[in-house]
């Protein structure tokens, strides 16, 4: 039987045997913090180190990326940070943790509306907040304030109102409406549930197949990785059973969501981050987006993915992301208020 | 020579007192390093959070305390009646399939509650084969025409985590039964009480401090569960905690929060302590055999098959050959992904340092406490349990505040005096993760282990002593042999719990390092389910090999588990 001396052993020996796990602070390489799943951007970051010779480390962290750069501090290895959400990235900026990036590509190939105002974060990539309808439905365009029309009753598939995709939309209609006006929606939508509010944005498709609802509301790019057959042919028939349309507010436009990056305040490998970057927004790049992950580019005029082609022209609403942002805590305690996942 | 032995017992007696004060400063020492993230997280409150509370109080918690205590009670009800009947059904009666079914009822702790809501609301959808069938066998040809009630309720949740959490509650009373219940049981008998009788005056309450620590556990497995519920649809407290958190991006007030839930367990777990306050249990210690089980034939033995079959069937081969099924789908449609033997060797290595970290750290301080029965260990005890009270996510962050404020000043005095960078020491390395692990699962160990010892008499302690043992001696002569299936099964607990666990994981862990079950949780939040499925069945599989090896070391040493 072990003493107590050797058991302090096993374990100084346990935390050296994981040290092999760190990541060096060696050159071409840099580190990669993202809030975005690892096989999204996996493909990209591939054809970065083949075409730059840069490794880059990543750690995936779902909720807590700020959280874990600010408290790491100047210590941090972090040189670039991604997130999927605009307000991740306002987060970010709002912490002091990212650095404005002067960068001719960057400014050239990210729209003005798609980046943040002093450079400090840049998009990489644009989801349209869309509404799933099963096939045989007669219906061909609909605004997001008809989905809290009570002819949905009982036929309308979400997940949780809290969930950031539907903060971010909800945020926008406060935008485009008072508070009053955005919970009597919240409530109507909540009132036209078919089921409670949860899931993933992939099983509003799925459930349209099942019967349970008639439309559902889901990101675009789910469509197109569904439809494509990659995920197996249960998801293909999924893909197969809905209509894809492209929802307006009554006074503007379809509310898009951001998948973005930023270079970390503190980053040690600076100028490989931007290199990184900008490889992001090439046209290369911006083409393995569109076809990895049927997205819409940010580039103006990069090529659409066929599947995603198909859906018809998106146009995006006019207001900033920035000022989405701000109605975001205001959405979360809405939703709250009007039990949307209750 | 009088002299000579004189000096040695001098000698003797002096490291026997640097022996003893070194179980105290290592239980002082275990039972900081997990209040420290505690302290982290008060400090976070103490920020402040303007308007919380009136906003929680009007719209959240009246719906999200009833959800709470509705899971709660719901989950702790079922986990007691199963985990108590299965334990009584395998020691009190014997019929063919007993064997097996005796360690097969441990299955489900290798499932982790996110992976069965997964798995069951694939196979209860209006699509999945469940409702296929009854549709075929109605004359049904679409889902549009008939469909079952929505597993996406309380009632589908309490029933979902029941069954994947009653091993909780029928390890240790099973041991109950086995061990010390024996002697009474079988004095009972000679006595000429009934079966029923027994269990009802007997065997029940014996066991009801090992139902009450398991029962405990599986409460808190719940209460921090958040992918099951979220799945589900249940709105509990902690996902209120997450949502103040992250889509509110208000951490002092998720950390209001929680340190208000952790007040409330605390308070729960102190009233049931002392309502049992006036109960002994230490009883003979020594190994004898086990009362005879009643042999059942007929249909009473396949009734008793059946029953005992249920729990193993709906918490662990359901879904677990529903995720067999599904990945050998994916396997033919993509193959096997390399990084799937790397993750499962980093979980496997991982939860193993873990479970020896936690489990010697849970021996010291169950030890020190019981050694030097003074009120600041009987404290430390009580802290270093903290922990498990907390939400996963929470407690990572507590830990991650304070560690990396640990790493920065490393690295600043390193470049200060060594002028070079050291990184980040403790978090780079794993060390934080390690960390996360033994705040998190310490209860575990320190409750079964101090539930091993108390069935030890303390005239055994005196014994030992006056036999010329020392403090450390009697533990590692008497105590330890005579509590090794407490440990081993808390070693089990421990160790399926460090692979299944998900938040701090995501939260803490370095660079290109990925577990079973961040790489699961990746799939899954990406929604491509289907290459979850390998990692799903991956975790399931790693989580197995303790259960069996507990499994196998059980039938023959009865005082094991």
């Amino acid at each position: 039987m072990t003493r107590p001396h050797s058991l302090t052993a096993a374990l100084l020996g346990s935390a050296m045997l994981m040290t092999t796990a760190g990541a060096a602070l060696a050159a071409d390489e840099l580190n990669l913090y993202t809030s975005r799943e690892p096989g999204l951007v996996e493909p990209l970051l591939k054809s970065f180190t083949e075409s730059t010779g840069i490794k880059v480390n990543t750690v995936f962290l779902k909720d807590g990326l700020a959280e874990r750069v600010e408290a790491e501090g100047d210590s941090s290895p972090a040189d670039v940070l991604m997130a999927v959400d605009v307000g991740n990235m306002a987060d970010l900026v709002d912490k002091g943790l990212t650095q404005p990036i002067e960068s001719d590509v960057l400014e050239a190939n990210v729209p003005e509306e798609l980046r943040d105002p002093d450079n400090n974060w840049f998009a990489l990539s644009t989801r349209a907040r869309v509404v799933y309808a099963a096939k045989d439905l007669d219906i061909d365009s609909i605004t997001y304030e008809d989905l809290a029309d009570p002819k949905w009753k009982g036929r309308l598939c979400i997940r949780s109102g809290q969930h950031p995709y539907n903060t971010g939309l909800f945020s926008a209609f406060l935008t485009h409406h008072d508070e009053a006006e955005t919970e009597a929606w919240l409530t109507g939508m909540r009132d036209n549930l078919a089921r409670k509010a949860g899931g993933g944005d992939r099983d509003g498709a799925k459930d349209i197949l099942g019967g349970i609802c008639d439309i559902a509301v889901a990101n675009s790019y789910y469509v197109g990785r569904m439809r494509s057959g990659d995920g197996g042919e249960e998801q293909k028939a999924w893909g197969d059973a809905i209509k894809v349309l492209l929802p307006t507010f009554e006074n503007g436009g379809t509310h898009v969501n951001i998948s973005g990056a930023a270079v970390a305040k503190h980053a040690p490998h600076k100028e490989e981050a931007v290199q990184l970057l900008e490889y992001l927004v090439s046209d290369e790049a911006q083409k393995i987006y569109a076809e990895a992950n049927y997205e819409h580019p940010v580039k103006p005029g990069a090529p659409l993915d066929p599947l995603v082609a198909d859906f018809g022209e998106l146009k995006v609403d006019s207001t900033p992301l920035t000022e989405i942002v701000k109605h975001r805590k205001q959405a979360s305690e809405l939703v709250d208020k009007v039990g949307f996942d209750n | 020579m009088t002299s000579t032995t004189e000096t040695s017992q001098r000698r003797h007696a002096r490291s026997g007192r640097i022996r003893g004060r070194a179980w105290i400063a290592a239980s002082y020492v275990i039972a900081a390093l997990v209040a420290m993230p505690v302290l982290a997280l008060l400090w976070q409150a103490s920020r402040g959070s303007a308007g919380l509370w009136s906003h929680l109080a009007a719209h959240v918690l009246p719906h999200a305390i009833s959800q709470t205590v509705t899971l709660l009670l719901g989950v702790g009800v079922l986990v007691a009646l199963i985990g108590t009947t299965s334990a009584w059904l395998v020691t009190a009666y014997d019929f063919p399939g007993r064997r097996m079914l005796e360690w097969a009822l441990l299955l489900p702790l290798a499932v982790p509650t996110y992976i069965i809501a997964y798995a069951y609301l694939d196979l209860l959808h209006p699509l999945g084969p469940v409702q296929g069938a009854v549709r075929a066998v109605l004359g049904y040809d679409s889902p549009r025409q008939f469909r079952l009630p929505d597993i996406r309720s309380m009632a589908g949740a309490i029933l979902l985590l029941s069954f994947v959490l009653y091993p909780y509650v029928y390890l240790p009373v099973r041991a109950m039964f086995q061990t010390q219940a024996a002697n009474l049981i079988e004095a009972a008998r000679t006595l000429g009480t009934s079966r029923s009788a027994i269990f009802r005056q007997v065997a029940l309450p014996l066991a009801r401090p090992a139902i009450a620590v398991g029962v405990s556990l599986a409460l808190m497995e719940t209460l921090n569960d958040i992918g099951a519920s979220e799945f589900l649809g249940v709105r509990t407290l902690t996902i209120s905690i997450y949502t103040t958190w992250v889509t509110r991006s208000d951490l002092p007030g998720a950390a209001q929060i929680s340190l208000a839930m952790l007040i409330m367990v605390v308070l729960l777990v102190s009233l049931e302590r002392w309502a049992r306050r006036r109960q002994r249990y230490a009883a003979n210690a020594q190994r004898d055999r086990s009362f005879a089980p009643q042999q059942l034939t007929g249909r009473w033995a396949l009734l008793a098959l059946l029953l005992g079959a249920t729990p193993v069937l709906l918490g662990f081969l359901v879904p677990g050959g529903y995720l067999a099924v599904e990945a050998w789908k994916r396997f033919h449609f993509a193959g096997l992904s390399e990084s799937l033997f790397t993750e499962a060797r980093n979980t496997f290595l991982l939860s193993a340092i873990a479970t020896i970290a936690v489990l010697a750290s849970g021996l010291a301080v169950a030890y020190a406490a019981r050694a030097f029965p003074r009120r600041g260990l009987l404290i430390a005890q009580r802290v270093a349990t903290l922990g498990y009270a907390m939400p996963g996510t929470v407690l990572a962050l507590g830990i991650l505040i304070w560690v990396a404020g640990l790493d920065r000043f490393i690295d600043q005095s390193a470049r200060e005096f060594l002028g070079r960078s050291t990184g980040l020491l403790l978090i780079g390395s794993g060390v934080a993760l390690g960390y996360a692990y033994l705040a998190r699962f310490l209860a575990i160990s320190v409750g079964s282990i101090e539930a091993g010892f108390s069935r030890i008499p303390l005239s055994y302690d005196h014994a030992a002593r006056t036999l010329g043992q020392g403090v450390s001696g009697s533990m590692w002569r008497v105590h330890l042999p005579l509590s090794r299936g407490a440990v081993a099964a808390a070693g089990l607990l421990v160790f399926v719990d460090c692979m299944k666990e998900l938040s701090a994981t995501l939260l803490l862990r370095p660079l290109n390092f990925e577990t079973l079950a961040t790489h699961l949780y990746g799939e899954a939040a990406r929604g491509t389910y289907e290459d979850a499925a390998m990692a799903a069945l991956a975790i399931v599989l790693v989580g197995l090999l303790p259960v069996i090896l507990l499994a196998r070391s059980g039938p023959s040493r009865r005082d094991s588990v």
